[in-house]
């Protein structure tokens, strides 16, 4: 038998597909490092009401004054260099709706990526970010017709200043956490979705965000409403160069399911290994109302992300489906929340995580049921593939159930790639490491299979494999 | 026939796991087109054998060797083995998760072969033999063994080794777990697959598989060698009488030999322990 282990290559092409980068450009960039000058110079440069630059300034106050979490990778947080990152930077004087208005380096950016083709073919709308501003924005006319608003955010505090500021922050307030708080204060860009009463939005929106420049922080900030009975699916996919100096991406992402609604929250994560990922996310679902977060973490340096739904109304429900993969020197630090405040919710969490080599995956999750919430029902379902023996992967699943009359389930496995599963393989034919990716891929199938075909098609083929020492 | 070109030849095998002997010099010839039962108690190394025929790396040969056809397999790979037409019905069947059967099985249809099957070619093929094996079409898309019964398990072993068409197929204990029923259904399938170039080593602790499919030879391994060989009715002799008779030859050799040596004692012996 061969003594030579197979190996499963994630993202094995990167620096081909996604690590390259282009001359850098700017119309405006801020010299690094952040103070409050800074902040009031990005909100008065967007030209924003007096309430959104108070807003910021809080959210910069509520940022300086938090500690740095005293949990999860203590040791690379502390290596965050926040006095060299660039805060704000605007690549082009204005958001095009044509590719072909849009910079020419930026557009073979895009082009390289495959969004304006992936637009042509499945997507009822696109906002592609580049640095801190989107520079491209289209959606379907007959979404318009029907009142879907589908903007970058800054466009919508400009359009739509009402909604903006009865929703804004209202899901995750700007002392949530430090780097809500960070967000909160520089935030530029992100998407704005309404999508009115009963319409239900048949194809995807998306939203891709890119960094090109060194050392950049890109801080986008997404508000989704789905007003009564409306339904939508918004997918996200981020990719960056791969340089040697860190970039840091912090996001907030606020979703809001009125009663019957639905939203769901696709998120393919696949930074360069420079970026640290520190995101909020966050949902609430009223009344019979569903908000699934569907999140993808292939890439980072460092990931911490736990989507969280608010089961506010009777019958709502909220799911978290999330594949993590940490390769050499990656610790991704996902998992979910899902807060049942209401009768009859349910909540369903299956985390599936891969560790290869020094990756280190975590699950940290929280259930929390409220007095009240009768037959609540959530189900937890945690599974760790370990690849390599210095491979790591730890669970920390929080309960905390104060209502007696509730169904709840939590199951964890940690396995490595079962000899036995391999050997079985093996004893029908297939080369290690033809098992090996079998198994792997039967393994991330369940996130997969909800993924729309040609985002399944692309991630599999990130999730490679191939024999170390050996020929193709 | 020369046991060197017979089709499966176990010479004085010895076998460790975890340094602990398992089998301690077991020699068996399974010609073509015969079916060989191998019985035993708990423990007496039965599917220690039936691993190590595949090549599983938990098992450490320390002596002795096995021929397939005349080749060494013992430097064999396992997908190399079940590439030359060996195949194994694993006891404890293994799930895989998130992979489906047709997947599973085309993937291992190609790896047997060498080369992609046709779909069309492939998707023929497994319909006959789930048609023949009872088995409805949708359980292709079904994960591989995930969540199955024990029945489900063995039928899935027997419609693989059906899909595959191997030359030696090793069933270990494919009897266990199953209620008559189930057991009828698979051995019929197991019958069913008997043929003149092929060859089957049935290891199973009871008899009750044998009442549907007659072996044409029947061993006795006890403490990891063969302690008697002989024909069907040794079977028979074993469910009334049981094991108890039996205790391992202290020296390797001919089984022939063994045989004689490790003869069952008296009725009602039940002292001499193995």
């Amino acid at each position: 038998m061969s003594t030579s282990k197979p190996q499963v290559n994630v993202n094995e092409d990167y620096e081909k597909l996604y690590g390259f980068h282009v001359a850098e450009r700017s119309v405006f960039k801020s010299e690094p490092g952040l103070d409050e000058t800074k902040v009031k110079q990005i909100s008065g440069m967007k030209g924003e009401p007096p309430w959104m630059l108070q807003q910021r300034l809080r959210g910069y106050q509520h940022f300086m004054r938090k500690p740095m979490p005293v949990w999860a990778n203590t040791e690379l947080l502390n290596s965050i260099k926040f006095d060299n990152i660039y805060y704000y930077l605007k690549p082009t004087q204005k958001q095009s709706e044509s590719w072909e208005d849009v910079p020419p380096e930026i557009k073979e950016t895009f082009d390289r990526l495959g969004i304006p083709e992936a637009e042509r073919k499945f997507l009822a709308g696109v906002s592609a970010q580049y640095e801190s501003e989107s520079v491209y924005h289209s959606m379907h006319e007959d979404l318009q017709k029907q009142g879907v608003i589908f903007l970058d955010m800054d466009s919508a505090l400009k359009e739509q200043p009402e909604m903006v500021q009865r929703y804004f922050g209202t899901v995750i307030p700007p002392a949530d956490n430090k780097f809500a708080a960070l967000n909160t204060s520089v935030w530029s860009g992100g998407s704005f979705i309404y999508v009115p009463k009963g319409v239900k939005v048949a194809m995807p929106l998306q939203a891709y965000f890119r960094i090109n420049a060194k050392n950049m922080g890109q801080f986008e900030r997404t508000l989704i409403i789905a007003d009564e009975g409306a339904e939508v699916t918004y997918i996200e996919g981020c990719t960056a160069p791969t340089y040697s100096s860190d970039s840091l991406h912090s996001a907030v992402v606020e979703l809001i399911a009125l009663p019957h609604a639905k939203i769901r929250y696709v998120t393919i994560q696949n930074w360069s290994k420079n970026v640290y990922n520190l995101v909020t996310k966050r949902a609430v679902a009223y009344e019979a109302a569903t908000v699934e977060w569907l999140d993808g973490n292939l890439g980072s340096k460092l990931t911490m992300k736990y989507p969280g739904v608010y089961l506010m109304g009777r019958g709502a429900r909220g799911e978290v489906l999330s594949v993590a993969f940490a390769g050499d020197g990656q610790h991704q630090d996902a998992g979910a929340k899902m807060i049942h405040a209401a009768p009859d919710t349910s909540s369903v969490i299956t985390s599936k995580s891969i560790s290869k080599g020094s990756g280190r995956t975590t699950y940290r999750g929280l259930v929390k049921v409220y007095p009240g919430a009768t037959n609540a029902k959530s189900t937890v379902r945690c599974d760790a593939l370990m690849l390599n023996p210095e491979s790591r992967s730890d669970t920390y699943p929080t309960m905390e159930i104060d209502e007696k009359r509730v169904s709840i389930g939590h199951e964890a496995t940690v396995s490595k790639v079962g000899d036995e599963q391999l050997f079985y393989a093996m004893s029908r034919g297939l080369t290690e490491a033809e098992a090996m990716n079998m198994i792997v891929n039967g393994f991330i199938e369940p996130f997969v299979k909800e993924l729309p075909l040609e985002y399944a098609v692309e991630l599999n083929r990130l999730v490679q494999l191939e024999m170390e020492g050996a020929v193709g | 026939m020369t046991k060197e070109s017979s089709l499966l030849h176990v010479d004085n095998l010895h076998v460790t796991v975890d340094d602990k002997p398992i089998l301690n010099g077991l020699t068996l010839t399974v010609e073509a087109g015969t079916v060989h039962a191998i019985m035993g108690p708990n423990g007496s190394g039965k599917s220690t054998l039936s691993f190590v025929i595949m090549g599983h790396p938990k098992y450490t040969v320390t002596q002795g060797r096995i021929l397939y056809k005349g080749e060494d397999l013992l430097a064999l790979a396992p997908e190399e083995r079940a590439q030359r037409g060996i195949f194994l019905a694993f006891q404890y069947p293994t799930a895989i998760p998130g992979v489906t059967i047709a997947n599973f099985l085309r993937a291992a249809l190609r790896g047997v072969r060498g080369k992609d099957v046709p779909v069309k070619e492939f998707r023929e093929t497994v319909k006959t033999h789930l048609k023949a094996l009872g088995i409805p079409e949708s359980f292709m898309n079904r994960y591989v063994n995930d969540g199955f019964s024990g029945g489900e398990k063995k039928r899935l072993e027997i419609l693989q080794m059906a899909v595959l068409g191997p030359s030696l197929a090793v069933l270990d204990e494919t009897d266990s777990g199953l209620d008559i029923d189930a057991l009828k259904t698979v051995a019929a399938g197991i019958s069913a697959l008997r043929n003149p170039q092929r060859g089957m080593l049935l290891i199973t602790h009871y008899q009750r598989l044998l009442n549907y499919i007659k072996p044409d030879v029947v061993h006795v391994l006890v403490g990891g060698r063969i302690a008697k060989t002989g024909g069907p009715d040794l079977a028979l002799e074993l469910e009334s009488k049981g094991y108890q008779g039996f205790k391992p030859a202290t020296e390797p050799g001919d089984p022939a030999e063994l045989g004689g040596r490790g003869s069952p004692i008296a009725a009602g012996g039940g002292t001499v322990r193995k």
